[in-house]
């Protein structure tokens, strides 16, 4: 990738995390899942996929599985022009349906998701009807890695093998933290690459924080067949030092003024002054 | 004509239809080559069954979704709860070897919660035919509707002539009496033998069939019940059915 294109999708990602925080506030939003996906949701929708329209039939499909970092995802379609920046002011309003949860009535959103573990196999049936009509859209499904606890992720990994699902790409947010617990301490993932190979799944690993490792990895990933995965390692809370890597930042409700502050962190590294409790939702 | 002819002449009318199971192949054993990519087996994975079938159906297809009725309904069920209910995808849902058909398999295949679950789910639509033949009969009005459905599949035969059911969607037999019985799916002929049993005994009883559990026919149903004393509902089935 060239620095210009760096440069602007950088721009674009702080963006988004400036959103993140926005929704933080006010019923507050899974902040830290959200951060940790804005650099991957940068990548996929701004330089990766073929998205013109929330409707072209030609589109990429993006599956957000982990529907609970969808703030990110928010971001990116303010940024796309899908969806209006106003209508982020509805968070959590009864009149709209911006919620902390995927949903369809929003331009861009392919299908609603919360409950862990179900998008995998929705994308998988999206995946058989573009191998049944010949067509070369590509289905993303976005994986969280405590997610990976779910049975029906495994189930899905043998099925979308043995179907040999061409068009399914299967991306981790690799943000090592399930809701309360580190994911090494609470359910060992690890070796993760090594398990979804042996599942069948082509799979490379790469930090999902860097857009050249980004590129680096899906490019590697285009030159094999059948289903794929990326692993990217993330940091949960990434660009707001104040949440990074913490247990306790996992769903945040902050005040306006601690809102600014991690505004100002994330822009020019002062540390933001957090009193608000720690977990309001486990 | 067999539920497996009947359902391999819509798919070969129609491209859009495809045919998935969970392994139970038992009852579509004779169409499986003539299908080809229109057939998927996902091997013993409900959940993943039941979420493909959401995500083809959110690409225009009508998939119609084969399980153990116990298993489809029960291991899968928040998946046919979140992702065929809460967006009405129009998937049909097919439960083979319902009730107490399974019985010497144990209580973990016995199916007696499954229609009472789909009922449970906004917009489901619910069919408990009561002979084979009712339910190839019936087929293709469920296939090309646009609700999602869940059918409970039988193979019994009734014996005698079956009239197919009119457009009340309920049928009945006997005067409307001081004891209506009321049934549906597979114990139709039973409660229709304890009909005639205790008529022959000189007792007013009279019988009504309900396959179409969601919607309920309500008008045609509260019209044949009206006059009775006594309802008696016979089905194989927890209560929370009929």
């Amino acid at each position: 990738m060239t620095t210009d294109q760096i440069k602007h999708l950088e721009s674009i990602a702080l963006r988004i995390r400036r959103e993140i925080l926005n929704l933080s506030q006010s019923g507050g939003c899974f902040t830290g899942a959200s951060l940790s996906l804005a650099d991957i949701v940068t990548f996929l929708y701004f330089h990766y996929l073929n998205l013109p329209s929330p409707e072209a039939p030609e589109r990429d499909l993006v599956f957000l599985s982990k529907g609970h970092d969808v703030p990110a995802l928010y971001g990116a379609l303010v940024e796309k022009g899908w969806l209006a920046k106003e209508r982020l002011s509805n968070h959590l309003k009864t009149q709209d349906v911006i919620y902390w949860h995927p949903n369809r009535e929003i331009p861009g959103v392919e299908f609603h998701s919360g409950s862990l573990g179900h998008l995998l196999s929705v994308a998988m049936g999206v995946a058989y009807d573009l191998k049944l009509e010949k067509k070369t859209n590509r289905v993303i499904c976005i994986l969280g890695d405590g997610e990976l606890n779910e049975g029906s992720v495994w189930e899905g990994l043998l099925v979308a093998s043995a179907l040999k699902l061409e068009r399914l790409w299967i991306v981790i947010d690799r943000n090592q933290f399930q809701a309360n617990e580190r994911t090494e301490k609470l359910i060992p993932l690890e070796p993760l690459e090594e398990k979804f190979i042996s599942f069948g799944i082509s799979t490379v690993r790469v930090s999902g924080h860097s857009f050249n490792d980004l590129s680096r990895g899906f490019l590697e990933l285009e030159a094999v067949s059948g289903p794929r995965c990326l692993i990217a390692d993330t940091l949960r809370g990434k660009g707001v030092p104040s949440l990074e890597d913490r247990a306790d930042r996992w769903f945040c409700n902050f005040t306006v003024t601690e809102v600014a502050d991690m505004t100002q962190e994330l822009l020019h590294g002062e540390t933001a002054k957090l009193s608000s409790m720690d977990l309001c939702v486990r | 004509m067999k539920y497996q002819e009947k359902l391999l002449a819509l798919s070969q009318d129609n491209s859009d239809i495809l045919v998935m199971t969970a392994e139970n192949r038992a009852p579509l054993r004779e169409i499986i080559p003539d299908l080809g990519e229109r057939f998927i087996d996902t091997g013993i994975t409900e959940q993943t069954l039941v979420g493909m079938a959401a995500g083809l159906a959110l690409r225009g297809r009508i998939p119609v979704v084969h399980g153990l009725a116990s298993f489809l309904t029960m291991r899968a069920f928040e998946f046919i709860r979140t992702d065929i209910g809460i967006p009405h995808l129009p998937v049909k849902l097919v439960g083979f070897i319902p009730g107490l058909l399974s019985e010497a398999n144990g209580p973990t295949h016995q199916a007696l919660e499954d229609i009472g679950l789909m009922l449970q789910i906004p917009g489901m639509r619910v069919f408990s035919p009561a002979t084979h033949e009712e339910l190839v009969s019936e087929l293709e009005n469920i296939i090309f509707d646009p609700h999602p459905w869940y059918i409970r599949y039988t193979q019994r035969e009734h014996g005698e002539a079956f009239p197919f059911i009119g457009k009340e969607k309920i049928r009945s037999w006997g005067q409307a009496n001081k004891v209506m019985l009321l049934t549906h799916g597979t114990l139709f002929t039973e409660a229709y033998q304890t009909q005639k049993l205790l008529e022959l005994l000189g007792l007013e009883v009279a019988l009504l069939h309900v396959p179409y559990l969601s919607p309920l026919p309500e008008k045609a149903l509260l019209n044949s019940i009206e006059g009775s004393e006594h309802l008696v509902v016979i089905e194989d089935h927890f209560k929370g059915g009929l």
